[in-house]
């Protein structure tokens, strides 16, 4: 067994920090993973969640602190980093004119895959991935779910032990991004490892363990379940109505509202205590107006987010 | 007063594919549209017909009453389109990039002000005005492209995915503008690859293929569900799916968050023959209900049918 294979962390981050001139985009953060996790990465918008996988990928540098992938620093050994992760960046990494193999035979080269190893790794690949059929098209006429696909495939060819996966589903249907999901979880099921980020929170239930990061920090972190039970998470209350919007702008500035969105139909509203349910409930009603239901509810993780950023 | 936008019988062909293919469908004024369907489905085509970038081959288009062939000019001048991949100025700042698009439009200077300074709150985008777009995370840069779709006020705007990428707090907020602004009577033409956003529309249209496969309020296009939802709430989701998948009484079994969905002809049916299946696979601690469809359901069940 190699050096690398004996470690049961893939990742182990300690006080990673990087600063753009005076801001700082990751502040100080430390966490594990577990070989074989799906691990996900949530975060509002300009988190540092990119940031953050970049660095962990080697392709930038930190301003301090430490980070181990796979059992290379990547400050040190980028480039031993480089070669052995696969990292799916966010938005577009295709040549709009290249065609689906040329692809994947580009990549081949950059991981020194030649001859009859370069054949089984594109052949087994788009198999996997169902791109055999799509093999001579060129990426720009592919449609989202299939150039997520391709730049997976592109990710995977040297075998990667951990990948890093940057929104990997942002924009594509509802039922690419399962076929997406059955993909990662497959190959964590192979025990390839995995960190995923994501803003569709529906997704992150397929995570053994969830890290939400905000302003550069992280702020909390367990499995979907601990996250939707966590103590001081407050109560998710659901409210069923025609009018959701007018009792949102009514109710959301309330002093005892912790936040409050808009759920597919259905509104909902956290508060931090039962008996603050009672008084929301209360002026519900006094508002006059009708709806079909108020009862609490499980929070999603959307709740929890919302709620957890509101409230750092 | 005419429909906001309408379609009747619109053919656009590229080469031998037909990328829409007599579409008919009207927008009222004030209204919030979304159009989803899978990806490749002409979703992107259909705008950019409305916003006149695009020449249609048959049928007629009208925006505001105005004839999109004839007068393109003039609807380009009442609509705001937000294309899937919008162009920010990656070397000028956010406000740069507002500034731009405001005069573009010849937005007065005073109430740019007024309305930079909203959208900017709005979008929790206000700490950040100096800093150059190249320099945005992915999700920032889109909902600067949304402030610049805004910055004049449009009465009909046109958002290919304009919540890709965005967090789910500033998606919440998102809405939240979108209801205002519809409320002032603006007309909203959204596409969307989230089903809970497509729910918050006053009407959705599927569309697959470059034709609409059904149309109508969130709530009707549920009703006309053909079948049942059975939600199933287990630990072991991946093992219940695989023992699921080929049970003849559930005709879709799909991960819904925390969840299993099975679309059933007949509920009374389905459960018993699902509550053996579990067992036999060593699923024990499933909960089933019957619940009503979400649009996510309807949708997956009108594709995967
Ligand atoms: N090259 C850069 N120069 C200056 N600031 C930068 C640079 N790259 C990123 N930033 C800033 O660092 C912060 C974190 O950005 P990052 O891309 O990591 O966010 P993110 O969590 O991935 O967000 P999103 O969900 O929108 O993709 C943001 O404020 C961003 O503007
Ligand atoms: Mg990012």
């Amino acid at each position: 067994m190699s050096a690398a294979a004996a470690v049961s962390s893939t990742v182990r981050v300690d006080a990673l920090t990087r600063r753009f001139d005076s801001f700082v985009a990751v502040d100080a953060i430390s966490f594990e993973i577990r070989a074989g996790e799906i691990w996900g990465f949530l975060g509002p918008n300009g988190a540092g969640k990119s940031t953050t996988i970049r660095m962990l990928c080697g392709v930038l540098a930190p301003t301090s602190g430490s980070a181990e992938v796979l059992g290379y620093d990547v400050g040190r050994d980028p480039e031993d980093v480089k070669l052995r992760i696969g990292y799916m960046p966010q938005g577009s990494s295709l040549w709009d004119d290249l065609s689906v193999e040329e692809h994947l035979r580009f990549y081949c080269g950059m991981f020194d895959i030649y001859g009859p190893g370069e054949k089984r790794a594109v052949d087994r690949w788009m198999e996997r991935l169902d791109l055999k059929k799509r093999r001579s098209q060129l990426a720009g006429t592919l449609s989202g779910g299939y150039r997520k696909r391709l730049a997976l495939a592109c990710t995977l060819l040297h075998d990667p032990k951990m990948i890093f996966l940057d929104e990997p589903t942002s924009g594509v249907d509802p039922l690419s991004r399962r076929e997406f999901w059955d993909i990662i979880v497959g190959l964590a099921e192979e025990g390839t490892t995995v960190l995923v980020t994501t803003h569709y929170l529906d997704e992150a239930e397929h995570c053994n363990e969830l890290a939400l990061i905000y302003g550069g920090k992280i702020i909390a972190r367990g499995t979907p379940e601990n996250l939707k039970h966590a103590p001081g998470g407050g109560e998710t209350i659901e409210i069923v109505s025609e009018h959701n919007v007018a009792i949102l702008d009514a109710v959301e500035s309330l002093p005892f509202v912790r936040s409050a969105g808009l759920y597919g139909s259905a509104l909902h509203i956290t508060v931090a205590h039962k008996e603050d349910a009672a008084q929301l409930k209360a002026a519900v009603s006094r508002l006059g107006i009708s709806i079909a239901s108020l009862e609490p509810v499980t929070p999603s993780l959307e709740d929890v987010f919302a709620d957890l950023v509101r409230t750092p | 007063m005419p429909a906001a936008i309408a379609a009747s019988a619109v053919t656009r062909r590229f080469g031998e594919i037909v990328a829409i293919e007599r579409l008919s469908l009207e927008v009222e004024g004030g209204e919030i549209f979304a159009i989803v369907g899978p990806d490749g489905a002409g979703k992107t085509t259909l705008m950019r017909l409305i916003c006149g970038a695009l020449a249609l081959d048959e049928g007629t288009l009208l925006v505001d009453g105005i004839d999109v062939r004839r007068q393109a000019w003039r609807v380009q001048a009442a609509i705001g389109y937000m294309p899937q991949r919008f162009s920010l100025y990656p070397d000028l700042s956010v406000m740069e990039n507002l500034r731009f698009y405001g005069n573009i439009f010849g937005v007065p200077r005073l109430e740019f002000a007024k309305r930079a300074q909203e959208l900017l709150n709005d979008f929790a985008l206000a700490p950040f005005t100096r800093r150059l777009a190249d320099e945005l995370s992915g999700g920032m840069k889109q909902k600067l492209a949304l402030a610049c779709t805004l910055i004049h006020s449009p009465t009909t705007i046109l958002l290919d995915e304009p919540t890709a990428g965005v967090d789910p707090v500033s998606r919440r907020e998102f809405w939240r503008i979108l209801y205002r602004i519809s409320a002032g009577g603006t007309t909203i033409f959204v596409s969307t690859p989230y089903m809970d956003e497509a729910e918050r529309a006053h009407r959705v249209a599927f569309i697959t293929h470059g034709a609409i496969l059904s149309l109508g309020s969130p709530a009707d296009l549920k009703a006309h569900l053909a079948g049942e939802v059975v939600e199933i709430t287990t630990q072991q989701r991946p093992k219940a799916r695989r023992a699921l998948r080929d049970e003849p009484s559930v005709r879709s079994i799909e991960i819904f968050g925390e969840a299993l969905h099975a679309l059933v002809p007949s509920a009374a049916n389905a459960i018993p023959a699902i509550e053996a299946r579990l067992r036999d696979a060593g699923v024990t601690d499933a909960v089933l209900r019957v619940i009503p469809p979400s649009l996510e359901d309807t949708f997956v069940a009108r594709l995967s049918s």
